[in-house]
């Protein structure tokens, strides 16, 4: 099945022209169309943008002018602004919104010659760790059906891990990209703050978002992010640091690494199988050369998911004022007034999770509480980088499970937020640190995909893309597929 | 009991940028058609992130420096929350703790002694969209956003409560708008909206440090709208507090024409903007060395202007404090004593605050208006047909009135009307011998000793002329032929 290929394998038979873009891109909306009714990982298939992008790579790659990504069928995160094409972010406010401009990181892919099957099903504004939240229906684990892909990037990862598309874009806030890597068996990356432009990404909380790969080895990962890392001045938060190829720092060899488990990242909670699986996985790294320290310490880690559950909201709750029904999106027309129509317009156009956090938001940003929970979170955030730093002064990269669990079911979490937000407890401190990190499949518990995170130091891609490739190469995981029952 | 006003000014002046605060458009709105200056970025499209305008930096430090404030070393960008559908991203970005600038001072002329006015902080922020309010007959009303404003760089100077009269604030006013022109950041327009002021003002019984109410009022467009307004206000509350009524803690809008405040919005319904530093735009700090070239580079400013008119054209003081009020009026006078070095300083000054003044005056224009009719060089020319006694001075002002309302040449306009001055013997002494034909009694008069009669008779040549003929040849020429018998 030619859906099954990765980036690395279809750009060698573009490049030798025994595949044409366009077969690429026809056996993959096929195979969406295949799957789709029972995974539901995209919110818009464009099928007739993807041919049409598909004729003209062909045409590019018939003139010499090919690089990795030509001719490569991509899915886009519903979160992403695509010129022409319907952005919603799985939400009713933005239903029927079409942007009039194209994110940076779709200039860039749309200049590569990739092509878009479709945009991908999310947690509503990128809030959610299982894409319940998202307004239109939720997204289904391609290894158990009952079970989440989890999220907010949910329908990206299982687009990825059925073979709907080669490669997937996803948006990570507090782990939005590596939790549903891991619950789907597939390489996801979460860049440095900075790394990626996030013009065009609709935005969350802005001091903590990054876009990133979702790819089916960590080859086609250094190669997306070739393409897509650098600085754009139209984010002055993107940093002016030089883009390397990614794909030169690739290597079997691990000697002479030094690699740290935090010990604070073996949560109470945390499942049995998940905790085997990444023993074992830590084992082989060492085998393949690193020296690991399994008692490192980051003594905040625990105050991170509240941290958290401060800055993210309280900059959500700004971010998403926009929302009032004047400009575009859903606006609620039976209104008796201005006012009236305004708060009805986001009554009626946002989903309780996201009101939810606009709600915590607001009362976190409100005079006389600012100081005890706006700032105290800011100064908390401060910690957790000091601690980061002061880890990278001794370790190459450091080393934790993706998620304390594997897949849950659906409906298992959506009562109770506060366990929901748990889910999140390994991979948010990274974005609090604006740290990358990426999640790699380690192994299965019951059949049940189980990741690990590696973490690097600010700009440090290229040593976690090595460890991860090492270990990859060393392992079978990344091979196995989903038989979607 | 007698009371002391106690005023404080918050002025906000558009910047004279290219661009907008945070995108490309064009600031050049005025006579653009509605939203045609916008885009992705001013809209507040979803997705979208600010890049900030260096020259709207530039010139909030060229401000800064010139009102004597501290220059702050970091300073940052803050979102300020509120809901209005003129803000497209519900906040707005502006400065909170970190301004600019902060504890600086200006001086004012009250009563010819020099007062030193507080500034409390000058901050630089966006301006929001234009609504328009509709009302159709038995329909109802309707708003219309046009987003071509939205965007624009806003610089708020905020004053001390140091004035203690409408006539200190309306001087305060003028030498800051004075001040903004000669660093020509804005155009300082009040009646366009370019420079917007909103006033603080309150009662405190003499000698006592505690103000009553502290009333804000807005809605003033026009210098003479502040005068009247803060005198209508100051007024108002000394009738309250005479009749021993309690003064509230509110804001009120002057109604120009009823010429009134009225009270718009109590305390108890005050915002909470809930402020936090902008995570799209990283902190700024400010190079010194960068601070000490803006500072090197500014231009002269009024009191140095005014030493330097004294200096080295010896004029009088008060003649050096009025033409260097306003930068175009200093220009002017300057530009004259380049055109033409056989007019003298004192010359020119006469002309500029004299005539000119009174043309500007009564036409309701200013300097720069009237420059667009009549050159510096044109009223040199002018200035020496009538000192070398072509034109007579009364002649002079009115060719200077056809000037400015023709924008011809002080020679064409004399040439065509006539107007140059009679100074030929011959064609005079006809006129003498009519009128002493003419006028027997003042003759009598004369030759009996009454010598002021001598006067008559040269007025009655000057009459039958209409003026143009050179007084001195007829006073010269009468008085000879009258001696003659």
């Amino acid at each position: 099945m030619i859906t099954q290929l990765t980036i690395h394998e279809a750009h060698g038979l573009l490049k030798s022209k025994k595949l044409s873009s366009m077969e690429l891109t026809k056996a993959c909306l096929k195979r969406i169309k295949e799957v789709e009714p029972r995974l539901k990982a995209l919110v818009s298939v464009t099928g007739e943008l993807a041919l049409k992008q598909a004729e003209k790579a062909d045409q590019r790659i018939a003139a010499g002018d090919i690089n990795p990504l030509t001719g490569i069928p991509v899915v886009l995160k519903d979160v992403l602004c695509t010129k022409g094409v319907r952005t919603t972010c799985s939400s009713r406010m933005l239903e029927n919104f079409v942007p009039p401009y194209d994110a940076t990181v779709v200039e860039k892919l749309n200049n590569c010659g990739a092509v878009t099957l479709g945009k991908a099903n999310m947690d509503e504004f990128a809030m959610g760790s299982s894409t319940e939240h998202s307004a239109f229906f939720p997204t289904h684990n391609p290894w158990d059906l009952d079970r989440v892909p989890g999220g907010s990037s949910g329908g990206s990862a299982v687009a990825v891990a059925s073979d709907e598309g080669i490669f997937a874009l996803g948006s990570d806030t507090g782990g939005s990209i590596r939790q549903p890597a891991g619950f789907c068996s597939v390489v996801g990356l979460k860049p440095t703050y900075g790394r990626v432009s996030r013009y065009g990404l609709v935005a969350f909380a802005s001091s903590l978002d990054q876009i990133g790969p979702l790819t089916k080895d960590v080859t086609d990962c250094a190669l997306v992010m070739n393409a897509i890392a650098g600085f754009d001045d139209r984010d002055s938060t993107s940093v002016p640091e030089p883009t390397p190829d990614y794909t030169k720092c690739l290597s079997t060899d691990l000697k002479g690494l030094k690699l740290g488990v935090p010990k604070e990242y073996f949560v109470k909670g945390m499942q049995p199988e998940v905790e085997s699986a990444m023993r074992a996985a830590i084992a082989k790294l060492e085998g393949l050369g690193a020296k690991v320290d399994w008692n490192v310490s980051l003594p905040s880690t625990p105050y991170a998911l509240a941290a958290y559950y401060i800055i993210a909201p309280s900059e959500a709750s700004a971010n998403l004022a926009r929302y009032d029904g004047v400009k575009y999106g859903f606006s609620y027309s039976d209104a008796d007034s201005m006012w009236d129509a305004m708060e009805k317009t986001r009554q009626f156009g946002f989903g309780d999770e996201v009101k939810r956090r606009i709600m915590l938001g607001t009362y976190a940003l409100s005079a006389g509480y600012y100081d005890a929970y706006y700032l105290k979170a800011q100064k908390v955030r401060t910690l957790i980088r000091r601690e980061f730093d002061q880890a990278f002064a001794k370790y190459d990269a450091l080393v934790t499970p993706t998620s304390p669990t594997v897949p849950f079911k659906i409906g298992e979490k959506t009562e109770d937020p506060v366990q929901m937000y748990l889910s999140d407890v390994c991979t948010l401190p990274i974005n609090i640190a604006g740290v990358p990190a990426l999640s790699i499949p380690a192994g299965f518990g019951d059949g049940l995909p189980i990741g690990m995170q590696l973490i690097g130091k600010p700009f440090g891609e290229e040593t976690i893309l090595k460890v991860a490739y090492a270990y990859e190469q060393a392992t079978e995981w990344h091979k196995m597929r989903a038989e979607i029952k | 009991m007698e009371y002391e006003t106690v005023i404080g000014l918050e002025v906000h002046a558009q910047l004279l940028t290219k661009s907008k605060m945070f995108c490309r458009c064009s600031t050049d709105y005025t006579s653009a058609p509605p939203n045609s200056h916008v885009c992705p970025v001013c809209l507040g499209m979803p997705g979208v992130l600010p890049t900030i305008n260096q020259q709207a930096v530039e010139f909030t430090v060229m401000t800064a420096i010139a009102l004597h404030c501290t220059i702050s070393d970091y300073t940052k960008f803050d979102r300020k929350n509120y809901p209005y559908p003129d803000l497209m991203k519900g906040y707005q970005i502006s400065q909170y703790d970190a301004p600019f600038g902060h504890d600086g001072w200006l001086v004012i002329d009250v009563d010819g002694q020099e007062k030193k006015v507080g500034i409390t902080r000058v901050h630089l922020e966006e301006d929001v969209a234009k609504l328009l309010h509709r009302t159709i007959a038995g329909e109802g009303s309707y708003s219309l956003v046009d987003v071509n404003r939205s965007g624009v760089p806003l610089m708020e100077i905020v004053g001390e409560p140091d004035l203690r009269s409408p006539e200190e604030a309306r001087q305060y006013l003028m030498k800051l708008r004075s001040i903004l022109r000669y660093l020509g950041v804005s155009t300082g327009n009040m009646e366009e909206g370019s420079f917007r002021c909103d006033a603080n003002i309150s009662i405190r019984p003499e000698n006592s440090p505690d103000t009553l109410a502290k009333v804000e009022v807005k809605n003033m467009n026009s210098f003479k709208a502040v005068y009247r307004a803060l005198s209508y206000e100051e007024e108002r509350q000394r009738k309250v507090a005479a009749a021993g009524k309690r003064l509230f803690q509110e804001t009120r809008g002057w109604v120009e024409d009823r010429g009134v405040t009225v009270s718009q919005r109590s305390k108890e319904y005050a915002h909470d903007y809930r402020y936090f530093p902008e995570p799209d735009l990283a902190p700024l700090v400010l190079d010194r060395a960068w601070v000490e070239e803006v500072e090197s580079k500014l231009p002269e400013l009024p009191e140095a202007r005014r030493n330097r008119f004294e200096a080295k054209f010896s004029v009088a003081v008060g003649t050096a404090a009025s033409l260097t009020s306003s930068k175009e009026m200093a220009d002017y006078f300057e530009d004259c004593l380049k055109a033409s070095r056989e007019i003298s300083p004192k010359e020119i000054s006469n002309w500029l605050l004299g005539e000119v003044s009174r043309i500007i005056n009564e036409s309701g224009v200013d300097i720069a208006e009237f420059r667009k009719m009549v050159a510096p060089e044109g009223l040199v020319r002018l200035a020496k047909l009538n000192s070398e006694g072509v034109v007579s001075a009364a002649s002079a002002k009115s060719v200077l009135g056809q000037m400015y309302q023709k924008g011809e040449s002080a020679d064409d306009i004399i040439k065509a009307q006539g107007l140059g001055q009679i100074s030929d013997a011959g064609a005079i002494e006809e006129e003498i011998a009519r009128v002493i034909k003419d006028n027997a009694p003042a003759v009598a008069d004369y030759k009996a000793g009454k010598k002021q009669s001598l006067k008559f008779l040269v007025g009655q040549v000057m009459r039958a002329t209409r003026g143009r003929a050179n007084p001195a040849v007829v006073n010269r020429l009468m008085e000879k032929r009258l001696e003659e018998g």
